[in-house]
């Protein structure tokens, strides 16, 4: 429950205590950690999502283990590749067809704004169709960065906040810099 | 190598290979659109060709060559499995109206290869029994690997479309769902 | 009292069907890639199909002709995507062929090697997707423990898990790590340890075989007139290998077998692929030892070619002196100047006959750089496969076909 404190008031103590928040609070809280999802796999991209879903990376950590397979029963569209514009229009039935509360993750470059496939057969992001929530750049993205974006994209449901956000390069905790560079004898810092 | 290829080609059709060639060691022999079908033909079944094995077939936009009568080059690749040869079989077709025979009756697989280049480059295959378009949509203006066609000329998204409950006959490359809960068309009497 | 449905005949029992249409993909979570099939159902019978490609069509042909020679690679690795580096060896052997350069030695090895990891990673998630969709979920999990091992093991080479882009026109970006060799010798073994793992689970199951063996027979004829190629058409018994049959690289000098199947089905081609794991581990080891065998002091040592009308001079040279950055500058804003000719290179890829055909009319792009990528003839000849069976088989058929969608659409 440590993501609601600020909302969340322990009233008494003890065996008998219990806990007063907000219902939007609950709600979101309860939301973000377990998203179902619905992966729309087209291209190169898959390859990197099947890594991120597979053990090393598992992504079951973060409560979206899940993939369902119908959009109606879905709450996380994953757009993973390039889509082109004769996928476009059921893209957007896909969309259409889920229910609400509904997230959208553009996973990789092509799906966020088209990539190095600037022609005629390529929609240029997706968010020419949809409303995009978390853009995860890369060509492919690493499942580092997949599970960044889920963590993004879990913070936003958190926050009620529905713009678009860009998963961000990791910032490595203090120290670690130096510790890569003395290890690897490379140079990290400009 | 496979000369005996061409020189076979040379003594059955005479004039009408108008060149050959063996850059690279890739053989090639250009023939007259008229005898397109009968040279295929006869590589795949003359005893000392048996070119059993249907390779590649697509076209090349020569456009550079000032020549509107030869603008269009098809060429089809075919391999013996047996003798271990390939040969290259090339015909040149006009700008307006390029049209040839259709290889599908010497190997099948011929037919969606023709149906990519018609897609590509609109040259049109005499025979071909489902000349459609392959790789893009029915909507789609022109031929994009013409080199006339710039690759960014983007064209308008199509809408999603209500499929036709007979739409399997005949097989129209649309992009909407058989079986659509609206059922337009199964309410027709026809 | 005699049940009563011995008074009917069989036939009268049977229900008058009406023929039913229904659509599968192109989002369908079984058909890895996307595609569209839309089928005509009679009872769980499929009648006809309609195989519709065409929805990654992402213009790879095109995109080829607008940039140097150079820039072509980073489009080859999304082609198949499930093993980006035989498309570098690929498209790189057809522009050589135009140049009529030779890589060194030791180039051709680190080639080898790379591409022979390549289809290993291929394959197991060829044969691990397709377990999945028939229900085995544990093979997929374990075949892909083993992926992630292969492509650490590029990583270190490469920089990149997925799309290399490893490989230039002349040679190899760099020279292999000191801890290369041994790296790939202990990751191939673990991943066979995986392989013969994830078989114990597969082989003698009879959910398995049952819904593998007999089913989407593709004769032998057939897959020849197709063009079908790699493991399906050697699934279907024709002994067909690039590699074997105009060894290119140093294919020649290993020695390794080419799997047969003898019926044809769903079964041969998923063995077909799991034998071919345990050749290319085979090559693998042969051509580690070659390398170790080349005179790190000899010109063989190389992995790119000597000439700087090709590859770029080294970075050093760029940033120290003036005909360094020249010779940089032109390569990379003009691009390899490519004799006018046209060639056909091909070699085999994950799937099968991975061919480049390369026009070029002189100059810094390519005229046309046309590929033959062999999953669309190998899907083409799956509407046989698919027609007549039954409607839940389409997905261990289309498992084996392995379809990848970029290059299949290209």
């Amino acid at each position: 429950m440590a993501d609601v404190e600020l909302e969340t008031r322990v009233v008494g103590g003890g065996d008998a205590g219990f806990v007063t928040t907000k219902f939007e609070a609950l709600l979101a809280w309860a939301r973000k950690y377990s998203l179902f999802q619905y992966p729309f796999a087209t291209a190169c991209c898959g390859m990197e999502f099947f890594a991120a879903a597979s053990p090393r990376y598992d992504i079951a950590r973060f409560g979206a283990e899940a993939p369902r397979f119908s959009p109606r029963q879905a709450d996380v569209l994953w757009v993973v590749g390039t889509i082109s514009q004769r996928q476009a229009p059921v893209l957007k039935r896909i969309y259409d067809q889920m229910t609400e509360p509904k997230w959208v993750i553009a996973f990789g470059t092509c799906a966020s704004c088209g990539g190095f496939y600037d022609n005629y057969a390529t929609v240029p992001g997706i968010d020419k169709i949809l409303p995009v929530d978390v853009m995860i750049p890369g060509c492919p993205p690493r499942p580092e960065a997949v599970l960044d974006g889920l963590m993004l994209l879990q913070q936003k449901i958190g926050d009620g906040d529905r713009t678009t956000a860009v998963v961000k390069n990791t910032q490595l905790p203090d120290g670690a810099e130096e510790k890569l560079e003395r290890l690897y004898n490379i140079r990290m810092r400009p | 190598m496979a000369r005996i290829i061409l020189d076979r080609l040379k003594e059955r059709f005479g004039a009408d290979v108008l060149e050959t060639s063996s850059q690279h060691g890739d053989d090639v022999a250009v023939v007259t659109p008229a005898r397109w079908r009968e040279a295929a033909e006869f590589v795949r079944t003359d005893p000392r060709c048996a070119c059993d094995y249907f390779v590649d077939l697509s076209a090349i936009d020569c456009c550079d060559n000032g020549d509107p009568e030869a603008r269009f080059e098809v060429y089809v690749i075919a391999y013996s499995v047996a003798r271990k040869h390939r040969v290259r079989l090339k015909v040149r077709l006009p700008e307006d109206n390029p049209e040839v025979d259709t290889l599908i009756p010497v190997w099948v697989g011929a037919n969606w290869m023709e149906r990519e280049c018609f897609d590509m480059f609109g040259v049109r295959f005499k025979g071909h029994p489902d000349l459609r378009r392959i790789l893009l949509y029915e909507e789609f203006k022109g031929h994009p690997l013409r080199k006339d066609y710039p690759a960014q000329q983007a064209q308008p998204l199509v809408a999603y479309r209500e499929g036709t409950y007979d739409k399997l006959r005949p097989f129209l490359a649309d992009e909407g769902m058989p079986l659509d809960r609206t059922f337009k068309a199964a309410q027709d009497p026809d | 009292m005699e049940p009563i449905d011995l008074e009917y005949d069989d036939a009268e029992l049977e229900l008058p069907s009406e023929p039913m249409s229904l659509n599968m993909g192109p989002s369908h979570p079984a058909m890895h890639g996307t595609i569209r099939m839309v089928l005509k159902l009679d009872g769980e019978t499929v009648k006809s199909t309609d195989i519709q490609p065409g929805y990654l069509h992402r213009a790879f042909e095109k995109m080829a002709e607008r940039g140097t020679w150079a820039q072509v690679f980073p489009y080859t690795d999304r082609l198949n995507y499930c093993s980006p580096l035989l498309n570098n060896v690929g498209y790189a052997l057809a522009v050589e062929k135009l140049l009529g350069i030779t890589v060194p030695r030791m180039g051709q090895l680190l080639r080898v090697v790379h591409g022979e990891l390549s289809r290993m990673a291929d394959h197991l998630t060829c044969n691990g997707a397709m377990a999945m969709e028939l229900g085995a979920f544990t093979p997929f999990l374990w075949y892909l423990k083993a992926r992630e091992w292969i492509w650490e093991c590029h990583e270190t080479q490469t920089g990149a898990r997925m799309t290399h882009s490893y490989f230039r026109i002349g040679g190899t970006a760099l020279p292999a790590t000191d801890q290369f060799v041994a790296r790939a010798r202990k990751t191939v073994q673990r991943v066979l340890e995986v392989v013969a793992e994830g078989e114990s689970l597969l082989l003698r199951n009879r959910i398995f075989l049952d819904r593998t063996q007999g089913i989407g027979v593709l004769s032998r004829e057939t897959a020849l007139a197709y063009g079908v190629s790699g493991p399906m058409l050697r699934g279907s018994g024709v002994d067909y290998d690039v590699r074997k049959d105009k060894p290119y690289l140093t294919y020649g000098e290993v020695d390794f077998d080419v799997p047969i199947g003898e019926d044809g089905d769903t079964f041969d081609r998923f063995m077909v692929r799991s034998e071919e794991l345990r050749q290319s581990a085979r090559i693998i080891e042969q051509t580690l030892d070659l390398m170790e065998k080349v005179d790190p002091r000899s010109p063989d040592a190389k992995v790119s070619v000597d000439d700087p009308r090709v590859m770029l001079p080294p970075k050093s040279e760029v940033y120290g002196t003036i005909e360094g950055t020249i010779n940089h500058f032109k390569l990379i804003m003009e691009g390899v100047d490519v004799p006018a000719g046209e060639a056909y290179a091909y070699t085999e890829g994950g799937n099968g006959e991975l061919g480049f055909f390369v026009v070029s009319r002189g100059g810094g792009t390519p005229w046309r750089v046309r590929v033959r990528s062999p999953c669309f003839y190998s899907l083409q000849s799956a509407k046989g496969l698919i027609e007549g069976g039954m409607l839940a088989d389409i997905v261990p058929i289309f498992g084996s076909v392995n379809m990848i969608g970029g290059e299949c659409d290209r």
